[in-house]
């Protein structure tokens, strides 16, 4: 609300200092009235969005301040008792707190270092593929999976990988190994994580750098072609160029959302067995807030996870104007 | 053709190269398109293989034997049938409000004469950076009483900033201020021009905001979860994950119950995981070209912008 406010002062002052090249302060004030009534039809329309804003996105922010309280159903957000940092500090000094951090942590780079540079490599395969018929192809079939819901997706990996009856034991039988019951061993969460990202999401994220090298000026390859470049040069010094800003922009994003990996995944793959590693910060929030109805406690570990994403986005997104690269705001 | 006479004027060893680096691409691509199409196509061929092959691991590359028994016990159960209906309500009325909003927002927001549009644009960015978090939307959504009510899966996630901002950048572009103007000369009013020129100008707007919002609410299951408590309202997505991921026999069990023995049961509950996933997978597989087509639309939409 300090925005407006801000804006407001800088006309006045302005208005003051500019003195008879300005129209006086009440006039102008007139007319703005004016045009905000004139425009009426255009906030009677605007109106249902902005409601729906006040009320799912700035109302809960509103009641993140439980975090600092002890949550009573009947106060409401603003009358339940103020506790100050009591809740974080119980969540830091909790013997979850570290393995909570470290899974969460683990996941997130895993997820991130295997699949932000996959779908740039099949873009650049792809793009570069001299039958057009082979590239629509392989577009199709690497896009599909984006589709799929998570739950099935996940459903897939408990019926492939099942100990007794799944595809990929059959097949370590075949090779002469020991089944592995997959979903029971802490050990293998993070692969099978990661790799359905992989499955599911790589060729989506492909179609964005597909236009991306799309856009480059074909004169380019032209002018590379005829100095004799070969094809991987031509990636290297056309089409990866050419591409970066789209790859930063996507990095910010990625790395600003470091922490919120999909975690209706991790929690769809959560079994009692392979906890100790598949139990990161929002799979906790769920359960110690909405399972076992500990508002406050999980309203506060929420928000440290929030304030940390946000300080990833903002750090990056410095850094990316820093590098005059293109950056989000 | 000037690009092959042109190519052809240059070293023949870098035209090799070429091809040799051409078909490594297509060997890659062909690798990975195997294995996305292959765990599905296990599926489907498992689904109407007798139990008990695909249980010592016979099938691999061809169905063994033929049965429908999977496929039977589905469709004889009532709780896939209600959720798939229970989803196309969600979905429908979910994905109508959404679009609804985007398009009537983001053609405010896309007016350059709308008074105080740089800050209310400015709140809006702010929820893209800073939300309030699981549970205190949860306590909102409880206090507004809509727990274990439709309204609970269709309103609280209805509008992502970023598709309100796509909304805006498409209207900057497509409607130019001059037709505007020369309407409002004519004696348009807002609401007119809104219904009768805009919105039919942003037909392949809509088109992209129908579909994925269709996609999104048809594959969610995580709001259904944590609001909904009365089994016959879940969604189809929260039927599934019981099936599929809960638990083994409990939850197929009105799907297995009239089989004798246990080992028995476990095999056809098998053989149910696999055709679930197979009558819930397919329709949206068989939509990906018609979706593809316009999500491609959409990401150059969004990047126009820019």
């Amino acid at each position: 609300m300090s925005a407006p406010d801000a804006k407001t002062t800088v006309e006045a002052v302005a208005a003051a200092t500019a003195g008879a090249s300005q129209p006086p302060r009440s006039i102008r004030h007139r007319s703005r009235t004016r045009r905000v009534v004139r425009s009426w039809q255009l906030y009677v329309l605007l109106a249902p969005t902005l409601v729906y804003f006040a009320v799912f996105k700035f109302w809960p922010m509103y009641g993140v301040q439980i975090a600092f309280r002890n949550y009573n159903p009947a106060a409401g957000f603003l009358g339940s008792e103020w506790v100050g940092w009591a809740h974080f500090t119980r969540f830091f000094a909790s013997f979850q707190f570290g393995a909570l951090v470290e899974n969460t942590v683990l996941l997130s780079l895993a997820n991130l270092l295997v699949t932000f540079p996959i779908p740039i490599v099949l873009a650049l395969l792809v793009n570069q593929v001299i039958s057009r018929r082979f590239k629509a192809f392989a577009q199709t079939v690497l896009y599909a999976p984006a589709f799929i819901s998570t739950v099935i997706v996940v459903g897939l990996i408990y019926v492939l990988f099942s100990p007794r009856s799944g595809l990929v034991n059959h097949l370590i039988a075949l090779v002469g190994g020991d089944p592995i019951f997959f979903v029971a061993e802490p050990g293998w969460f993070r692969p099978l994580y990661v790799g359905s990202s992989v499955w599911q999401e790589a060729g989506f994220s492909m179609v964005i750098y597909l236009a991306a090298l799309a856009g480059i000026d074909p004169s380019l390859h032209e002018a590379a072609r005829i100095d004799g470049a070969s094809a991987l040069q031509r990636i290297r010094h056309v089409d990866l160029p050419g591409i970066m800003p789209v790859v930063s922009i996507l990095f910010i994003l990625a790395v600003g959302n470091l922490l919120n990996v999909g975690f209706e995944k991790a929690l769809l793959l959560q079994t009692p067995l392979n906890i100790s590693t598949s139990q990161i910060i929002q799979t906790y929030v769920y359960q110690a807030g909405l399972q076992q109805a500990q508002f406050s406690y999980s309203a506060a570990i929420g928000l440290f996870n929030s304030v940390i994403n946000l300080a990833l986005l903002l750090t990056f997104n410095w850094l990316a104007r820093r590098a005059k690269q293109n950056s989000l705001i | 053709m000037t690009t092959i006479s042109r190519a052809a004027r240059r070293p023949l060893s870098n035209r090799l190269s070429d091809r040799a680096f051409d078909r490594a691409s297509v060997l890659i691509l062909s690798v990975s398109a195997l294995a996305v199409i292959y765990p599905i196509y296990f599926i489907v061929i498992a689904s109407v293989s007798e139990p008990s092959a695909v249980y010592n691991g016979d099938v691999l590359v061809t169905p063994s034997g033929f049965t429908l028994e999977g496929y039977a016990r589905i469709f004889s159960d009532p709780t896939i049938i209600r959720g798939f209906a229970n989803s196309v309500l969600y979905t429908g009325l979910a994905t109508a409000i959404s679009v609804t909003l985007i398009v009537t927002g983001g053609y405010v927001l896309s007016r350059p004469d709308l008074p105080g549009r740089k800050t209310i644009t400015f709140l809006l960015i702010i929820t893209l950076f800073f939300d309030g978090g699981m549970i205190p939307r949860y306590l909102v959504v409880q206090q507004l009483g809509m727990i274990n009510t439709i309204w609970a899966l269709v309103l609280p996630g209805a509008v992502g900033v970023w598709n309100l901002l796509i909304a805006r950048s498409f209207f900057d572009v497509t409607i130019p201020g001059e037709l505007r103007e020369a309407a409002q000369l004519d004696g348009a009013n807002d609401f007119r021009f809104f219904f009768t020129v805009a919105v039919p100008l942003a037909k392949s707007l809509i088109v992209l905001m129908v579909m994925i919002h269709v996609v999104g609410n048809w594959n969610a299951f995580f709001d259904a979860l944590i609001y909904l408590n009365d089994d016959s309202k879940y969604p189809l997505q929260l039927v599934l994950r019981n099936i599929l991921i809960q638990s083994d026999l409990s939850s197929t069990g009105s799907m297995t119950g009239d089989l004798e023995s246990y080992a028995q049961a476990q095999r056809v509950a098998e053989l149910v995981k696999y055709s679930t996933i197979v009558v819930s997978t397919l329709p949206i597989i068989a939509l990906v070209p018609f979706l593809q087509k316009h999500f491609t639309k959409g990401a150059l939409l969004g990047a126009v912008k820019n």
